[in-house]
């Protein structure tokens, strides 16, 4: 019997690929690309732009210039090699002033020890950005240590500084793998040992300071249990007040007389460049937090006195511009103070800038605060914790985990305005160093270079920091969206 | 089960810092003492000082002939005017630079923040690599740079001057002017073309200000426009709402808004003052000071940088559900953005938004850096260095930049509690 169907398929045909211009990188670009009109358009204006910017810029790198004595040195090299009218980057300048941006003024024969706080600043740092991740820890502090040995071997080749350094980190390295825990000891030690290494003089100074706190917890620990809490540590307090501005000259001085070890002192007008942008940089930040929180907290207390002088002082600070606290520092702050003080523009300009960061810090920890559901503060008050309990243990760690982008984006602002601080005479990298090069004849006339190299620096830092805060964000994220 | 007992009645010392009741005034007090305290050292200190460089504290400077010239004036100053008035101008100065910033770094910063979401990939690049370059990098640096390559790639006068001799003999110029021969750009500022009126109203003037009758005739013209579009429109909303269909009016929008206006300028005679090269530099014309492009354009990107994350922001806080459900709807993609995401997005936008305004009006004191003076080049740089008047001087200028911003973040708080989500 014939069938009806007059021809059936028995074989399964083999997969086809779609047509050309619906796979592989067609595709991507009608989709992507070319979708529509406005696209189209979009794409082209694109393209031209980066062709636009291609086109200036790639001559110009690609005839750069490393070694030369002046611009005009430059410019012939670059005729020379590229013909008449060519355009080529200048590098030279960076290759004699490098030293400028980096150290201003600071004596070239101590240029190791800014290197080594610096190194120094992220072994301290370790513990903080990787809290408790051994690996981690091990590897930062041990990279850090090549680092900065590399770079001492580059920058004086004195053996009597590196070997005792490399064998240092060495040690360093070692605790961060066998006990991880304990760097933490060299974060608290590291303000007094990143001062006594920038500024130098007698190594009993920060002693001094760093025996002020040692009383402190020693009266405390022999009057908690006598007399609580809060009265040993106001008694400790006072103790180490008394230490620190009565009786620590003394003692340090005599002590000095006795065994008078130290370092070379580097006055503040010495300091500039991208030293001078960290020292203030990284002090301000580390300072501005913890009073952030005060403030921020401050702010939302119940008390009327504390919340209005919180809020008055937020607002302040947060209505004015930077850069007029920075000339109260350097014009008022002389009529603020006891005549005859007279103490340095750097701190001075510290103080300031740690108090306008700290301002904008709490705002954005209140924001935190604010965010957090009321039950946690109620189940905080239902477990009977106390006030400062509560903010430990149950509040602070979500707020500030809620308030992470905004602070590190505080941080990255509070950096870029170090800048600021040429304009009260102090010799940052960008418009105090440049001006400087820029003023010498064999360099006049030069402006991408500079700014290029100082903005390219900031540009690492910042983005750093920002990528940081987009990793400790995925490692805190603690819902299940 | 325990029961609460009651609060002991009498009154011990101890209680002071252990009874939550009384803990909170001890406290209160001891602060207070302490700010008191501090505040009446600072202010002891002051007078000791004070009276130690036989200083007091007296604002009659500002009535003394200030003796300085301001670039950029644009209410009437010369430099016997007072040390008030030159402030005064520094302020409108501070101001018209955060004003225009403002609009120049909104306008960039929601096209960079819409255009950072587009599908499209070499645009979003493109626009991320803006945004991140220009975050991560002082202002400070764009400002310099921008004034630096102004000053130092633009032409001279002295070229201007060679090229007017090159023509004349029929050779071809070194340079010439731009757009049509009506803009000038040199090392010096930028000449650009002046509008006015041949046949304007005159103006009236009270006592050290005067009023361009003109220049009010027009900003009436352009508000009684926008008041009677806005009529309009809302006509057209009540015959949509009524009938479902929407009249067309964008004609009748563009004729209302352009005719007026266009009429008005020609009643009164526009035309424009176009810059000439004399003998030795431009004349006629309006001249931009280079201080102010680059503040102007490195305020701009800087702070549109900043918007556009803002933007980015509140449009990615929006549920996927939302434009989905417009989707399901039937909604096309642009009707979606405009009527579902915008609205909503906006609530998110606007108060970082108002901040980045905040902070660029805060940032035009960075105009020290190219020597433009506003209010921190006039009264807090050189009248403060001319009467050595500091302490006057700085509280006057923190004084006026924490009304600005109490203004506009008073403005903002406003704008936030209208707009905010009526909830419960």
């Amino acid at each position: 019997m014939a069938s009806p169907i007059s021809f059936t398929r028995d074989v399964m045909l083999p997969q086809q690929l779609p047509p050309a211009s619906q796979r592989g990188a067609i595709k991507w670009v009608r989709e992507n690309l070319f979708s529509g009109p406005l696209n189209t358009i979009l794409t082209l204006a694109a393209v031209l732009v980066v062709f636009l910017i291609v086109q200036g810029a790639l001559p110009w790198l690609l005839n750069s210039v490393w070694v030369a004595n002046s611009l005009r040195e430059c410019r012939e090299i670059v005729a020379a090699s590229a013909g008449e009218g060519a355009s080529g980057a200048c590098w030279a300048v960076i290759r004699e002033r490098w030293h400028q941006f980096i150290f201003g003024f600071y004596p070239p024969a101590l240029w190791w020890r800014p290197t080594l706080a610096f190194g120094l600043m992220f072994v301290a740092l370790a513990p903080v950005l990787y809290a408790g991740n051994q690996r981690l820890n091990t590897l930062l502090v041990g990279i850090v240590g090549v680092i900065t040995v590399l770079a001492l071997i580059l920058l004086d080749g004195t053996l009597s500084h590196i070997a005792p350094i490399a064998l240092l980190f060495g040690a360093l390295t070692a605790v961060a793998r066998l006990a991880t825990g304990r760097l933490i000891w060299m974060t608290l030690l590291y303000p007094f040992l990143g001062f006594f290494l920038l500024w130098g003089g007698s190594v009993w100074g920060p002693v001094g300071v760093i025996a002020g706190f040692g009383l402190m917890a020693l009266v405390y620990s022999a009057l908690q249990a006598r007399f609580g809490v809060v009265m040993a540590s106001a008694a400790g307090f006072v103790a180490a007040c008394v230490w620190w501005l009565g009786v620590q000259t003394i003692v340090t001085s005599l002590i000095h007389r006795v065994l008078p070890f130290g370092l070379e002192q580097v006055d503040s007008d010495q300091f500039g460049g991208f030293l001078l942008a960290f020292t203030i940089g990284v002090t301000s930040i580390s300072v501005s937090l913890p009073i952030g929180i005060l403030l921020a907290l401050g702010r939302r207390s119940d008390m009327f006195l504390i919340k209005t002088l919180s809020v008055g002082f937020i607002e302040f600070i947060r209505g004015v511009p930077l850069i007029t606290m920075l000339f109260t520092a350097s014009l008022l702050l002389q009529y603020f103070l006891p005549p005859q003080t007279n103490f340095d523009l750097i701190l001075r300009v510290i103080i300031l800038v740690t108090l306008f960061a700290s301002a904008y810090i709490a705002e954005v920890i209140r924001g935190g605060l604010a965010a957090l559901p009321r039950g946690q503060y109620e189940a905080a008050d239902g477990l009977g914790l106390d006030y400062w309990q509560a903010q430990r243990l149950i509040i602070m760690p979500q707020a500030l985990k809620i308030s992470i982008p905004g602070i590190v984006s505080s941080f990255i602002g509070l950096f870029k305005d170090t800048t600021l601080v040429a304009f009260v005479g102090l010799l940052d990298p960008l418009k105090g160093v440049t001006t400087i090069v820029r003023a010498d004849i064999n360099w006049k006339g030069i402006y991408w270079e500079p700014y290029i190299f100082v903005g390219a620096i900031f540009f690492l830092v910042c983005f750093g920091m920002s990528r940081y805060s987009m990793y400790l964000e995925q490692k805190l994220k603690t819902d299940h969206r | 089960m325990a029961i609460a007992s009651d609060a002991p009645k009498d009154f011990r010392l101890s209680m002071l810092i252990y009874d939550t009741r009384f803990r909170a005034i001890t406290i209160q007090v001891i602060v207070l003492g302490l700010v008191l305290l501090g505040l009446a050292w600072l202010l002891n200190n002051t007078m000791i000082n004070l009276a130690a460089k036989d200083k007091d504290i007296n604002f009659g400077f500002l009535a003394n002939r200030a003796g300085y010239d301001i670039g950029q004036t644009l209410i009437p100053y010369t430099n016997d005017s007072s040390h008030l008035r030159a402030a005064m101008v520094g302020l409108v100065n501070t101001l018209v630079l955060a004003f225009i910033g403002c609009v120049f770094a909104t306008m960039l910063g929601v096209t960079a923040g819409v255009l950072r979401l587009s599908k499209n990939w070499i645009v979003a690049r493109l626009l991320t690599v803006y945004v991140e370059i220009f975050r991560n990098i002082p202002l400070l640096l764009w400002i310099i740079l921008a004034y630096v390559v102004l000053s130092e790639t633009l032409p001279t006068t002295a070229d201007f001057r060679e090229s007017a001799k090159l023509i004349a003999a029929g050779q071809p110029p070194i340079t010439s002017m731009s757009f049509g021969g009506t803009v000038a750009l040199t090392n010096q500022g930028l000449n650009i073309p002046a509008p006015f009126f041949t046949r304007g109203l005159g103006s009236v003037s009270f006592g050290d200000f005067s009023l361009s009758l003109s220049f009010l005739a027009v900003v009436a013209v352009v508000a009684g426009s926008v008041f009677a579009n806005r009529s309009v429109v809302r006509q057209a909303r009540l015959v949509q709402e009524s009938t479902g269909v929407r009249p067309v009016t964008w004609w009748k929008s563009l004729g209302i808004l352009l005719v007026p206006i266009a009429l008005l300028c020609i009643a009164m005679g526009l035309s424009f003052d176009v810059p000439v090269f004399g003998k030795f530099n431009f004349a006629g014309g309006l001249s931009i000071d280079h201080a102010f492009t680059a503040m102007l354009v490195a305020l701009s990107l800087y702070t549109g940088a900043f918007i556009a994350e803002a933007v980015r922001a509140g449009i990615q806080a929006i549920s996927r559900g939302q434009s989905e459900a417009a989707f399901a709807l039937g909604l096309r993609p642009n009707r979606t953005m405009s009527l579902i995401i915008l609205p909503q997005a906006l609530r998110v936008i606007i108060p970082p938004l108002i901040s980045q305004w905040l902070n660029l009006t805060k940032n035009t004191s960075l105009g020290i850096a190219v020597s433009y003076l506003d209010l921190r080049g006039t009264l807090g740089g050189i009248t403060l260095n001319q009467t050595g008047r500091e302490l006057e001087c700085m509280l006057l200028m923190m004084l006026i930049y924490l009304v600005i911003s109490l203004i506009i973040s008073s403005l903002a708080n406003a704008y936030n509690t209208s707009m905010k989500l009526k909830e419960r």
